[in-house]
């Protein structure tokens, strides 16, 4: 009579058990090798694997990738300190490269490619971390009940005129956060509030769902302008989805605030951990991210606009129009982040 | 590995009816030290509170701390009266009742715990949305247009309990059942005897006696649904996990949001120690062993087809039209979702759930009967703290395990540089072992729960009778426990299996390098707002998961008629 002879521990699956912790444990720790580099990215897989399946395939270096969420993988790499095995981190933000920086898990980088590449305002002013791609943030409105004439700026979304007419996600998201982050580092900070509170009380509707969302209800007539990403509107025109399409279809783009300071962007961006042990490849994979080649592919597989200048931007990109980005240098985004957040809460935008 | 467990137990219980006081002592010092070292990431949590609050938590207090509270415990209430409603109704009726389908439905009302609540929240504002199924063949039936009709909005408050209500209701089902059916017919037949209506037998015996079931079940659901974050925050409710969120995301203050999460133990606890303190001195074990088959009685007329309806409406809500519609975005709408990768996924994710299932019910199993043999106010202290786990976002654990971890790897290397000059790296973080401590710390409620509501329905006596006719306590565990509460251990098996199948957080940050699971594969395209290509990998993480269910249910269906022939001996 075995200990435990019921079936679901039987002598078999016990020593099976044994063998699996054994093999739990003795997990393949990964090393430094030269042909190696491995990549924390809060790009989603689908939208960065393809890339780097180029890149091996090029160079014959193997890149290895975790993807997560940007403050998750921020945690990761603080807490496994100088032995993480982590070389690259790569966000969708430049506010978290920025929390990444201050958390001093990423060291300077020092590549005159991506110098000459990527223009001033979309990499850190010491070299820490570099922009990828261009992800911009324009308002649209619903092609045959709203006169574009009418639309100015983000601050004018506060007017009575746009009174119970405006959906936009909820102030948890961190592309509400970096927009209203950039007007901080223009405008004071009651400003904000003040126009926050405006903008709250147009809302059409609560804030709930992702940016898609806010595009399919201003289509079915919720509201008439909307906030959201130019990537999610390019998905849903040439998707397969046809009500999505259809609804995309009734929207276009408005480029807000084209007299001053220009509309909103964000870009997704990299840095090398300071605990990068492949230096060579790794400055190799981040200079393969930023070229022309991979540029073009961002806008291809995710209607993100290219960083750097002399790009050729083509099909949908091209007939949404030449636009003027806002020129704020991106790192103070993530500087007033917090204070964005706070202000938003202040204002009641859920 | 079983001989070694066996020798190194042997001497705890040698032929001693009570285990002497250095035996005693080493068998609670190892379980105290396991459950506090499985308790490390909630006592991370409740430490917070001894930081100082900064600038940040008056922020919180004064614009958003009363919306958490208030939309929480509605959120609670909520889904506390549905999963009751719903869960102990249709277990009473698969396990008394003969009806038209009832077979099927003793296995599918599983099936809605195999489903994301988040992913069934996508399918649901799909179904329901403006532009969707129903209310588009609404507004061409009436022909109405926008604005000229009512319609209810599914992101809603109530639309949150709805979703998770119908998710978490198998947890309840699946308690209840295992309870009702381990109930012996003749204290419900006494009771019919002595005058009960049918009504009356259930509310004075059945329900009382399986009291302990239902609330570990209830108790499971409402954990869930406080650390639920995709729900509430598709359906832009702010509760306490998105102010969590929102906190350490949002401000990038991480010992507010702990401290917030503290706030939100605070809450669970106050919520169990009612229960227990409602619940007296009672004791929920039966005290005849005379147990008779049970003869379902068939039902005939409309209580026939009210059954089905009964049980057929939590199936359809819960499970059917979430997976048609996730059906109709893979094959209408997907591009290219089953690729070479995806027979991996699929292999990642059972592994990791059988691996995390066994090892939960182990170590639940040790706890639990540890309790009882030795049942002292510092070990139910300590068990009960390592089981609230389950209560936290799993961002939360997965970050109290990789913390602490990592810090360890990061000594050891350290010293090892310093006396060997050479580095051993992260021997733990990174690997799937840590992957599955931060499972056991999340889940091991589940498991403990399960098992401590079968281990409660064992008389005590039946242990002081075994052991005085010579059996060990090991002895009396595996001739007497294992067999009586067979269903409750596979209950638990199955629980944690399909939990860790669908669990996201901690998998997302914990996993090694290039491993990727379903739930992770499915929250990636769901993130990037593509339903459509969401349905591939959802609808596998419930084929996957539908396997275990159907075969555990037989054989807990059969663990009544063992019984009964084990009641003949």
């Amino acid at each position: 009579m075995t200990l435990f002879a019921s079936k679901f521990a039987s002598k078999r699956s016990a020593s099976w058990l044994a063998v699996i912790a054994t093999a739990l444990t003795l997990s393949p720790i990964l090393h430094a090798s030269e042909k190696e580099v491995n990549l924390y990215s809060a790009r989603k897989e689908q939208l960065i694997k393809p890339a780097l399946d180029k890149f091996t395939e090029k160079t014959g270096i193997t890149v290895n990738l975790v993807t997560g969420k940007a403050d998750a993988l921020l945690t990761r790499l603080k807490s496994e300190g100088k032995n993480s095995p982590a070389d690259l981190f790569i966000t969708v933000d430049a506010g978290r490269l920025y929390r990444a920086k201050q958390a001093g898990v990423l060291q300077k980088f020092e590549s005159e490619t991506l110098n000459a590449v990527i223009p001033e305002n979309f990499r850190d002013p010491e070299g820490y971390w570099f922009g990828l791609s261009m992800r911009a943030r324009p308002i649209f409105y619903v092609k045959d009940r709203v006169d574009p004439k009418l639309l100015s700026s983000y601050e004018a979304l506060a007017d009575d005129h746009w009174a119970k007419k405006i959906c936009i996600r909820s102030s948890s998201n961190i592309y509400n956060q970096s927009l209203v982050a950039s007007m901080l580092a223009r405008t004071g900070e009651t400003d904000v509030e003040s126009w926050a509170k405006g903008l709250v009380s147009n809302m059409a509707r609560s804030p709930k769902g992702g940016d898609r969302d806010q595009l399919k209800a201003a289509a079915a007539g919720q509201c008439d302008v909307a906030v959201a990403n130019t990537y999610y509107y390019g998905a849903m025109l040439t998707g397969k989805d046809a009500e999505q399409k259809a609804a995309a279809e009734k929207m276009a783009i408005f480029w807000p605030n084209q007299s001053d300071r220009g509309a909103h962007v964000n870009v997704s961006g990299i840095g090398l951990t300071a605990a990068a042990k492949n230096i060579e490849a790794a400055k190799a994979l981040a200079e393969f991210l930023a070229s022309p080649e991979t540029q073009q592919w961002y806008a291809e597989v995710n209607f993100e606009y290219p960083v750097g200048k002399g790009v050729e931007i083509s099909g949908v990109l091209k007939q949404w129009g030449d636009f003027k980005a806002d020129s704020i240098n991106l790192a103070e985004l993530g500087e007033n982040n917090a204070s964005a957040v706070k202000v938003m809460d202040r204002a009641g935008w859920k | 590995m079983e001989s070694i467990l066996r020798r190194s137990l042997w001497w705890l219980s040698a032929n001693n009816i009570k285990m002497n006081w250095r035996q005693g002592f080493s068998w609670r010092l190892f379980i105290c030290v396991l459950a506090l070292f499985l308790a490390v990431p909630v006592l991370t949590i409740v430490f917070s509170l001894l930081l100082p609050m900064n600038a940040n938590w008056e922020h919180v207090a004064s614009y958003l701390l009363s919306d958490y509270i208030w939309n929480s415990l509605l959120l609670m209430v909520g889904v506390a009266l549905g999963v009751t409603l719903i869960g102990v109704s249709t277990a009473w009726l698969t396990t008394m009742y003969e009806f038209p389908g009832r077979a099927i439905f003793a296995w599918a009302l599983l099936l809605p715990l195999a489903m994301p609540a988040y992913i069934v929240a996508y399918t649901y504002t799909g179904i329901l949305d403006y532009a969707g199924p129903v209310q588009t063949s609404l507004r061409q039936l009436f022909d109405w247009g926008y604005g000229s009709y009512w319609f209810p909005d599914i992101r809603s408050l109530g639309g949150a309990v709805f979703v998770l209500t119908f998710v978490l209701f198998p947890y309840v089902y699946m308690l209840a059942r295992a309870a009702f059916i381990e109930q012996s017919i003749c204290v419900l037949e006494v009771s019919r005897s002595l005058g009960c209506t049918a009504w009356q037998s259930i509310w004075r015996v059945a329900l009382p006696l399986a009291r302990p079931a239902i609330v570990a079940g209830v108790s499971l659901a409402l954990m869930e649904t406080m650390a639920d974050y995709g729900t509430v925050q598709y359906f832009g409710i702010s509760t306490f996990t998105t102010g969590i969120f929102r906190v350490w995301f949002g401000m990038g203050d991480v010992s507010t949001a702990s401290q917030l999460a503290a706030v939100l133990l605070f809450f669970v606890v106050t919520l169990l120690l009612l229960e227990r303190f409602s619940r007296h001195k009672a004791r929920f074990h039966h005290t005849s062993h005379r147990y008779s088959e049970l003869k379902r009685r068939t039902l005939i007329g409309w209580r026939r087809w009210s059954a089905v309806s009964v049980c057929a409406l939590p199936l359809l809500l819960g499970f059917v039209f979430p997976a048609l519609q996730l059906l109709y975005w893979a094959v209408t709408t997907a591009e290219s979702s089953f690729d070479h990768s995806f027979l991996l996924l699929v292999w990642h994710s059972l592994y990791l759930a059988t691996i995390t299932a066994l090892a939960g019910v182990i170590v639940a199993v040790t706890f639990a009967y540890g309790k009882r043999l030795l049942g002292s106010s510092a070990i139910n202290a300590v068990v009960r703290l390592s089981g609230l786990g389950y209560a936290i976002p799993g961002i939360v654990i997965a970050v109290g395990i990789m913390v602490p971890v990592a810090w360890f790897d990061n000594t050891v290397d350290t010293f090892a540089r310093e006396t060997f000059s050479k580095s051993t790296g992260l021997i733990l973080s990174g690997s799937l072992f840590v992957l599955v401590l931060a499972y056991l710390v999340r889940f091991l409620s589940i498991s403990l729960q399960t098992v401590e509501s079968g281990l409660e329905k064992v008389k005590p006596t039946m242990d002081d009778v075994a052991r005085t006719l010579g059996y060990t306590p090991l002895q009396v565990l595996r001739r007497i426990h294992f067999p009586i509460m067979k269903g409750s251990l596979l209950t638990a098996l199955l629980l944690v299996f399909v939990d860790v199948l669908k669990e996201l957080p901690a998998t997302l940050i914990l996993r090694p390098f290039n491993y990727n699971t379903l739930a992770v594969r499915a929250y990636e395209l769901a993130a990037d707002e593509r339903l459509a290509d969401v349905g591939a990998p959802a609808l596998m993480i419930v084929l996957v998961g539908i396997i275990p269910v159907i075969l555990l249910t037989r054989v807990i269906d059969r663990v009544r008629v063992s019984k009964t022939s084990a009641s003949g001996s």
